[in-house]
């Protein structure tokens, strides 16, 4: 069980940087999700922690020891593969009992070990079969069964429910979770499934193009994304970004949106030109007194909520409301935006401004 | 009875089944005759029209394996009856046994040069598919043409360098000699099937090994190879019949210690020309070990020629 320290890793290759210069700690214990869409890096990332990919600059940290330039054969952690990675030319026995061989642990103790873990994950009774013919929830089990036989330092998981099918993923997902609580040991997982990566993670580092971009809880990430970027990757329908141009003093609390006056956390960094105002769907309501208005385009009925999207003078803007609103497309509806949930960004960098209500969460980015 | 595409009808199956029973026959015609003529006698052998029924004789392989001396017929006499049947055998065309023939040391060498170089060019070509196949090589697809463009024109091309070459360097008529030549002429077809096999086998596999702790040879060597073992099987294959049959080099270069069966074979037909028996039995006994090594490697080479195609 072990601290995780990433510290200014950047890995290129030839002309082609996967990863520039990331830093982020993860604590003893922690579920770590690293969330990004493909191409971001994660898995090199994650790949240059477990010593499959060296860094061409930077330092990991396990346990407080440099590991950066050490094979993945001398970091004692343990790696779950997204196709599994188990040797089709031995049985489920032979797969979790190869990392003790490698340890030369007695055959006797090995047999002890193996079947604590099969009787941990529920596979006592296939551990004879070869592992070509199983299921993909058995492999997934025989795979994780091969990680924790030998209580590594850390468990390291690429995508690991990927190949799993929609169905059964929730339920290896809780399976997943369960057994880290179970275990206690740093975990950190790669997905580009930003629900996924709310369900499950305690901490949650999200990256594009080999940056990072944020880096905190769950909860912190999807209310206060520093960057337009997260706010559009996080959260289904994403953020809607209304386009405007305007100004912000340091201390302001108001912005006017197609002139129209619209109360937002007070700002603690000034700002003029081009601006987004930031919201998500749930925060928007409907209200007939508003005087900011936009035209129904769309409805999709979800259930207990529906999704209306509409054109607003700022572009197209999408409200999660209670399915029992009736709405028809043309209608022209006047919207209230909960002002503490508002999210200001700099429309050319895509960072999101600093205000009152995210400096908690922004303050040490 | 449902209908589906990918079944086979009656009629398809019949015509699949007379194509390859007649597709066999042909292929395996020369064969049989070349295995029947070992046991004819040598007025059979050249009977017309040829004798598809004969009688057994088993003077072509007494004649392969024996050196004999044309005896008068009071040496005959001196020598007293026959002890074995096979000296009654070369008594009865009127010669005696002076001794062992040197096929037996020329089947030797056929073996030694040619699972050698098949040997050597596994250990070499898989080290090198794997190379290529997971590091980063510097000129890498360079290398790879340039491997392969020493199979661009035949071999026999560039008989006369290598004739002086190993002259200078003493390799002439030596088994060594004769493993490198095969070794090298085979490495470049080796290198490039080897390496489509191994490009098959997922890295994670390795990858895998590498987190459990082993070491990169380990991974390779337990995790890599029993994979591969199907590619290596089916290359090895090709390997050792073009080392086994090769004929124009072993003629140039080999001519006595070194002798393969091949260039030594014809040479049994002797000075009337008309032992075509012997020349059979050589034969025949020269095909068993390409044939043995192929049907224990059989289950590999057929899953092996498609390339890793039916994979997943």
């Amino acid at each position: 069980m072990a601290q995780i320290r990433i510290e200014n890793v950047r890995k290129d290759f030839g002309a082609f940087t996967a990863v520039q210069s990331s830093s982020f700690t993860i604590e003893d214990g922690e579920f770590f999700m690293l969330l990004g869409p493909s191409g971001c890096g994660k898995t090199t990332t994650l790949r240059m922690m477990a010593g499959l990919e060296l860094p061409t600059r930077g330092e990991i940290f396990i346990d407080g020891e440099e590991v950066g330039q050490k094979p993945a054969s001398q970091r004692d952690i343990a790696f779950v593969f997204q196709m599994f990675a188990l040797y089709p030319h031995m049985n489920v026995r032979a797969n979790i009992s190869y990392p003790l061989k490698s340890q030369g642990m007695k055959s006797g103790d090995i047999k002890k070990k193996v079947g604590e873990v099969a009787e941990i994950l529920g596979i006592t009774n296939i551990l004879d079969r070869p592992v070509g013919g199983l299921s993909g929830g058995d492999r997934q089990r025989v795979a994780l069964g091969r990680a924790i036989v030998r209580d590594p330092k850390a468990f390291f998981m690429d995508e690991p429910l990927g190949a799993l099918d929609a169905e059964f993923r929730e339920h290896m997902s809780e399976e997943l979770r369960a057994l880290h609580d179970r275990m206690g040991a740093t975990t950190v997982y790669v997905t580009h499934d930003q629900l996924e990566a709310m369900q499950m993670g305690d901490k949650i580092v999200v990256m594009n193009h080999g940056v990072v971009e944020q880096f905190g809880v769950p909860q912190d990430i999807y209310d206060w994304p520093a960057t337009r970027f997260v706010a559009e990757f996080i959260g289904s329908p994403p953020m809607n970004f209304l386009e405007f141009d305007g100004m912000i003093g340091t201390g302001g609390t108001e912005v006017r949106l197609n002139d129209v006056p619209m109360e937002v956390p007070q700002s603690r960094e000034g700002a003029n030109g081009k601006l987004t105002f930031g919201i998500r769907p749930e925060h928007v309501d409907f209200d007939d007194d508003a005087p900011y208005r936009g035209r129904v385009i769309a409805t999709e009925y979800l259930g207990t909520t529906q999704i209306v999207t509409f054109d607003t003078p700022n572009g197209l803007l999408k409200a999660r409301v209670p399915s029992h609103e009736v709405v028809t497309n043309g209608q022209l509806i006047g919207l209230r935006f909960d002002p503490r949930t508002i999210t200001l960004f700099d429309a050319q960098h895509g960072k999101a401004l600093r205000s009152q209500a995210n400096e908690g969460v922004l303050g040490h980015g | 009875m449902s209908f589906s595409v990918t079944e086979p009808n009656k009629g398809t199956k019949w015509v699949a089944g007379v194509l390859v029973v007649g597709y066999a026959l042909v292929t395996i015609a020369p064969l049989l005759w070349i295995i029947a003529t070992g046991f004819k006698s040598p007025a059979d052998s050249i009977a017309y029209p040829p004798k598809v029924v004969f009688e057994p004789s088993m003077e072509g392989y007494v004649n392969l394996f024996t050196e004999r001396t044309r005896a008068t017929d009071d040496m005959l006499e001196e020598a007293g009856e026959p002890e074995t049947w096979y000296e009654e055998i070369a008594r009865n065309q009127g010669t005696v046994i002076s001794g062992p023939s040197r096929y037996g040391e020329r089947f030797l060498n056929s073996v030694i040069i040619g699972f050698g170089s098949t040997a050597l060019c596994m250990i070499l070509g898989t080290a090198a598919a794997y190379a290529f196949s997971r590091f980063r090589v510097p000129l890498k697809d360079d290398l790879l043409f340039f491997i392969l463009s020493t199979r661009m024109m035949p071999p026999i091309a560039v008989a006369i360098p290598i004739f002086l070459m190993f002259r200078n360097l003493g390799l002439n008529d030596t088994h060594l000699g004769m493993i490198l030549l095969y070794t090298a002429v085979n490495l470049s077809l080796s290198v490039w099937l080897l390496k489509g096999f191994i490009d098959e086998i997922p890295i994670e596999y390795e990858e895998a090994a590498l987190i459990d702790g082993y070491t990169r040879f380990q991974a390779f060597y337990k995790v890599v190879l029993p994979q591969a073992a199907t590619g290596i099987a089916s290359t090895a294959i090709f390997c050792l019949i073009f080392a086994w049959n090769e004929y124009a080099f072993a003629v140039l270069l080999t001519s006595g210690t070194a002798q393969t069966a091949p260039p030594f074979i014809p040479t049994i037909i002797g000075v009337g020309g008309k032992d075509w028996p012997a020349v059979a039995a050589g034969a025949t006994i020269f095909l068993v070990p390409v044939m043995v090594f192929t049907i224990l490697l059989r289950k590999h080479l057929l899953r092996g020629i498609t390339f890793g195609a039916v994979r997943k």
